[in-house]
Formats: structure tokens, C-alpha cells, sequence
């Protein structure tokens, strides 16, 4: 089996995101960039498939040399091999057209299944999968939380508003791994010691014959609003408190 | 100067920091009730690879330098010690004598079985009479038929209890000790006549255990003498190159250790309102927290360089090493101390995470050297030219 795991690499959750100075990016300061955790996910079940079926597992990412790091603990966790498109100005690209530049990478990979996680948790916006998997002619089955494959054959469960989907198709096939489809394992110390070892190619835009194609641009990034600092309602008694917290509930929240 | 840690060791210590944060300390004031870690986090431990950081690769281990061991160290000590201390006599002092000074056949028995944690290490040189001076030990070993016979009493040693091999310092001419009297010994528990003995309880450490170990006519076959017969007399030196090297490791889990209790005490600053606003607005209280940030930086800044300088050199860095434990760990008790402050009445309390760490802290002043050894040695190294 080829199993193909594409990889972003995204701001920590815990990283506080300022406004760079132009407005339309991130300041990159002081970021600690990690690789998107749904994408663990989807590095994980990778791992699990090769385990039970055999296969090589090969991570792709693009953008800065940074990146790197994102895919050496993809490495580590276990993967065979790594490949970094490397683009400086790559980072708050057009999803689609970096669809289209990890589907030149991915193609001569021939692979079974190219995993994505559900969403970058940066930009949350979820389209390079879908411009992978068509750029391929592959199906797509997204945000998925447990998959089964029989021979050539591939059924995904997709939870949707309090039910679940059963959805199935032939390989190959893209699919996007969503929270609860396998909890991911660290990347091992000893994991870590082997995967400075493993073969990570690198490729420029010009290698794939790409040229940067964006339909959409950032126009601007605003932080959110700032939260209005909470209000203690006065009084003496129970009866006072409740007269002026409907005071307050009608007359300044204006919600009754 | 360029202080940036190499792309591995960054990525270990970011696996730390999530094992950490994910598994360990959410049970960390369990532990501490229970004085026990639970097996499943050991296993965990030994599927991660900690129990075998300072173990050469061609044994099964990772091989770290100083300065890796030291950032594993400091990130694994932002949570209850005990977790720390479960692999690192196994890392450090229980298995270095073999490391350093083993036989070729010795390596090969015990150091991939060290490494991957199927069995751990401890390291039994202290005595009631030989603390500080180490050199006064009382237990013997005498040479019978082929075999050693070992017997007397070991306390306070770290893990003794769920080691399954021990590095044992024993008299073999009482007329030499330090000179040549004192031979190290690598004994396993199945020996017949080896047993533990009493079970400390502490001021602080809960979850790591401290104990007796017992040699009643213990028999050691003749080739356990760690480097083999030509070894015999020599074991004094073998301990003082193990403790040596574990100086750093030391003082990184102190520094560790201060770092996170800056950390609490910052997020407990900036939420804890008297009179009137956060308590972080008062002088009085930034006053301390300045201070047990500039004293961890200027700890780290000595840590790192003397790590990359002992890595550079391959060799002991002996005075830098003790002055980077005695500043860390003496360091780390006025952080703790300033931040049981800053907490007030909560940092006194056993729910929280504070007054544990001021316990356990207090410990690395004492244990492998204390602060008083250390400036002995430091002294001794600057003036002997």
C-alpha cells in the first residue's frame, strides 16, 4: 500500500496570535509551529494501515524551511519517508493552488490513499484536500472517525448532526481524519534518534513545474473584538439583586 | 554565541512536554497520595525510550550528550519529581559505573536491558557512617572460593526497591579504602543473601522510594567486579567519575522544576484579585516573580554552556558541573520558597501543586553532593594549580 499523509505546519494552539504589521498576516515572532494536530490523526491511522497491511507511509508538507520539523516528528512517529516542497512565501497561500502543488508531488507517489486532517487549525478553512483529491480524480471522503478496508474497497463513518454516516468507495482515495478516528502516539525518543536518518527529498516549485496560480488573497486579518469586562450586579437583599439584574437584562443587555 | 538547541533534541523535548502535560501531571497529586506511579504510566515511560538517555546507541540507548540528557531533564521535572527520578538513577548513577568502567561482557548483559527498562538500576554507596564521606563505608567484600561475599548495610538508596541490579561499593582492604581499599560491585536481587530492607518515608519525593539494602553473605560472582579483576581496589574512583557526570542532570531537573513554578505562580498572580485587582499589580509581587525569572535564566544560561562544553570536550567539566548544581539547586529552593510566597495561604495547601514542589525540591541541595561538597570541590579545582 502507498500511504500518503500531507502535513501542514500551524501556529501551537497555545501560541498567542498577534496581527503582523501589514495587516494581512500573522506575526511570526516568538511562534512555536507544530504540525496541525488533525493531521496526527491522519499520520496515525497511515501508521495503523501499513502495521496491518503493509506499505510505505510517506508525509508530504509546503512551505518555509521550517517545515522540516513538522515532518521529521511525522518521521519519528514512524513514517518511511518525507517530502518538503519548499517555498518561502508559501504560508497563507490560496488552499486550492496548494492543493494543486502537493497533487504534483503526490502523483508519481501512486498512491492508495492520501490522508489529510479534516482542517489546518490556523486558517480552518479545509480545501486542500478537496483540490488534492480532484486534481487527482480521486473520491474524497471527509471527516472521517473510523475507516475499514477490505481489498480495494474502503468504508469510512462520518458522524453528521447526531448520526453517522456510512459512506464506501474504491481506491484510491482521499480522505480527511477527523478527533476520535485513533488518539495519536508520541514521536518516541528513540523514534526521534532514527528519523534524523530517514530520506527527506526536497522540491521547489520549479522542480514540480508550478508556478504560483492564487485565485484568492488575504485582504485583511482582525484580531477579535476585545471582551467587554463583566458586570456585578449591586443590591442587599435577594429581592434587590433580582430587581436590578432584570433592570440590567432588559435595559442595557437589551435581551428581555 | 548561538544557543540553539539542535533539531532532535528540540523535537524530544517537545515529546516531553506532551507526555508531560497529557499524561503525567494530571496525575501527578494522585501519585502523590497513592506514593506509587501506576504501571501503565512505566510502561509508557519505557515505550518512550527515558530509561535509556545516557546509554550508548550500540547497547540499545540514545546516547545523549550532557546537553541532551540535561533539556530531557528539565522539561520532564515541570511535574511531580517522583516521575523524573523513577528513570534517571536508571540513566545516571545505576548504570553509568557500567558504562564508563564495565567489561565488555558486563556492557553487554545488563546495558540493553537497562536501556529499553526491562530492568533498572540503582546506585548503593551510601551508609548510615558514610554520607559526605563517602570513603567511609563499612560494608565488605571478601573473595571465597572464587565468589565475593558482600555483607553489610546500604541506606537511602533511591529505586532499591523495584531495581532489579544494584552498582554496590564495598571494602576489599580496609587498610586502602579511597587509596585502592574500595571495590564497585554489580549485584542483581536474585543473589542469594541480598534483600531490602526498610522502606523510608520522607519529607517530600512521594511516588519514588528510598530504602535498606541488605548483604548477609551475599554471593557475587567473581567476574561482577565492575572492569573485571584488574578493577578490584579501584571502585572509589568508578563512583566519583558516575557522580560526577550526573551533577548536571541534577541541576537540570531543579531548574526545570523552578521554571514551572514560575509559571503557576504568574498565571496565579494574574488571577488572584485583593484588594481590589489582580495581585500581579503589586510591586511586592512582581518584585518576586523579576526575581525568580532572572535567577532561572541565569541558571539556564550556566546549565546549557557547561553541558555543551562537557560535550565539546568529551570529557568531566568537574568544576563547571559542581557550580552549575550548586547554583541551580540553591537557586530552585529561593524560587520555591518565593513561590509558595506569591501563593499565599494556597501555596501552603496540599491541594495544590506548590508545596510539593518546595518539598521535593529541597532534596537536590543534599542528595549526589551537597551544596557544601560542591563548593569543597570547586574550591579544591580552582586552587590546586
Amino acid at each position: 500500500m502507498n500511504l500518503v499523509v500531507c502535513i501542514k505546519q500551524v501556529p501551537d494552539t497555545e501560541t498567542q496570535i498577534k496581527v503582523g504589521a501589514d495587516g494581512k498576516s500573522i506575526n511570526m515572532d516568538d511562534i512555536k509551529w507544530v504540525m496541525n494536530p488533525y493531521d496526527e490523526f491522519g499520520v496515525e491511522e497511515a501508521l495503523r494501515i501499513k502495521a496491518d497491511k503493509g506499505g510505505d507511509v510517506i508525509v508530504v508538507g509546503a512551505g518555509p524551511k521550517r517545515v522540516t520539523e513538522a515532518l521529521r516528528t511525522a518521521l519519528a512517529m514512524g513514517a518511511d519517508k518525507a517530502i518538503l516542497i519548499e517555498d518561502e512565501g508559501l504560508y497563507g497561500a490560496d488552499p486550492i493552488f496548494v492543493g494543486k502543488l502537493l497533487a504534483k508531488a503526490i502523483e508519481p507517489l501512486n498512491p492508495d490513499i492520501v490522508f489529510f486532517g479534516q482542517r489546518a487549525v490556523d486558517d480552518d478553512c479545509g480545501l486542500a484536500s478537496s483540490s488534492v483529491a480532484e486534481a487527482l480524480g480521486m473520491p474524497q471522503l471527509a471527516v472521517i472517525v473510523k475507516q475499514e478496508l477490505d481489498g480495494d474497497t474502503i468504508k469510512v463513518q462520518r458522524p453528521v448532526e447526531g448520526q453517522t454516516n456510512v459512506l464506501s468507495t474504491k481506491l484510491p482515495v482521499c480522505l480527511t481524519a477527523q478527533k476520535g478516528l485513533n488518539e495519536p502516539r508520541y514521536a518516541s525518543l528513540p523514534g526521534i534518534m532514527k528519523a534524523k536518518k530517514k530520506p527527506l527529498e526536497v522540491k521547489t516549485l520549479a522542480d514540480l513545474g508550478v508556478e504560483r496560480d492564487d485565485k484568492i488573497e488575504i485582504a485583511a486579518i482582525n484580531p477579535p473584538p476585545e471582551r467587554a469586562p463583566g458586570k456585578v450586579i449591586q443590591g442587599e437583599t435577594p429581592e434587590e439583586l433580582a430587581v436590578n439584574l432584570a433592570k440590567a437584562l432588559r435595559e442595557e443587555a437589551k435581551v428581555i | 554565541m548561538d544557543y540553539t538547541i539542535p533539531e532532535n533534541l528540540a523535537l524530544m523535548v517537545e515529546t516531553i512536554r506532551r507526555f508531560v502535560k497529557k499524561d503525567l501531571d494530571p496525575i501527578s497529586q494522585q501519585v502523590e497520595k497513592d506514593d506509587r506511579i501506576p504501571d501503565g504510566i512505566v510502561e509508557a515511560m519505557r515505550e518512550l525510550g527515558l530509561f535509556g538517555l545516557s546509554i550508548p546507541e550500540e547497547f540499545g540507548g540514545l546516547g545523549l550528550g550532557a546537553l541532551g540528557e540535561c533539556l530531557v531533564y528539565e522539561e520532564l521535572s515541570k511535574t511531580n519529581a517522583c516521575f523524573r527520578t523513577r528513570v534517571a538513577t536508571n540513566n545516571g548513577i545505576g548504570s553509568q559505573g557500567i558504562v564508563l568502567d564495565g567489561t565488555p561482557e558486563q556492557k553487554e548483559r545488563y546495558l540493553p536491558r537497562l536501556a529499553s527498562g526491562e530492568w533498572t538500576a540503582c546506585f548503593a554507596l551510601t551508609e548510615p557512617e558514610a554520607g559526605s564521606d563517602a570513603a567511609n563505608i563499612q560494608t565488605t567484600a571478601e573473595l571465597v572460593e572464587g565468589r565475593w561475599l558482600l555483607n553489610g548495610r546500604k541506606h537511602f538508596i533511591t529505586n532499591g526497591s523495584e531495581s532489579h541490579v544494584a552498582t554496590v561499593f564495598a571494602l576489599t582492604d580496609k587498610s586502602k579504602r579511597a587509596k585502592g581499599g574500595i571495590t564497585a560491585f554489580i549485584v542483581e536481587k536474585t543473589y542469594p543473601g541480598f534483600s531490602v530492607g526498610t522502606i523510608e518515608s520522607k519529607m517530600g519525593m512521594r511516588g519514588s522510594h528510598t530504602c535498606e539494602l541488605i548483604f548477609d553473605n551475599c554471593e557475587v560472582p567473581a567476574e561482577n567486579v565492575i572492569g573485571g579483576q584488574a578493577k578490584v581496589g579501584q571502585g572509589f574512583k568508578t563512583a566519583m567519575k558516575t557522580l560526577d557526570k550526573g551533577r548536571l542532570t541534577m541541576a537540570a531537573s531543579a531548574l526545570g522544576a523552578a521554571q514551572r513554578l514560575l509559571e503557576l505562580s504568574v498565571d496565579y498572580a494574574k488571577q488572584r484579585v485583593q484588594f481590589g485587582r489582580p495581585i500581579a499589580e503589586f510591586q511586592a509581587v512582581q518584585f518576586m516573580l523579576a526575581d525568580m525569572a532572572s535567577q532561572i535564566y541565569a541558571a539556564r544560561q550556566m546549565l546549557y554552556h557547561a553541558a555543551w562544553l562537557r560535550d565539546k570536550r568529551g570529557s568531566a567539566v568537574i568544576k563547571e558541573a559542581s557550580m552549575v548544581k550548586l547554583f541551580c539547586t540553591e537557586m530552585a529552593g529561593r524560587v520555591a520558597d518565593m513561590a509558595v510566597q506569591v501563593h499565599g495561604g494556597m501555596g501552603y495547601m496540599k491541594d495544590y501543586p506548590v508545596e510539593r514542589f518546595y518539598r521535593d525540591l529541597r532534596l537536590t541541595r543534599i542528595y549526589e553532593g551537597t551544596s557544601e561538597i560542591q563548593r569543597l570541590v570547586i574550591a579544591r579545582e580552582m586552587l590546586k594549580a
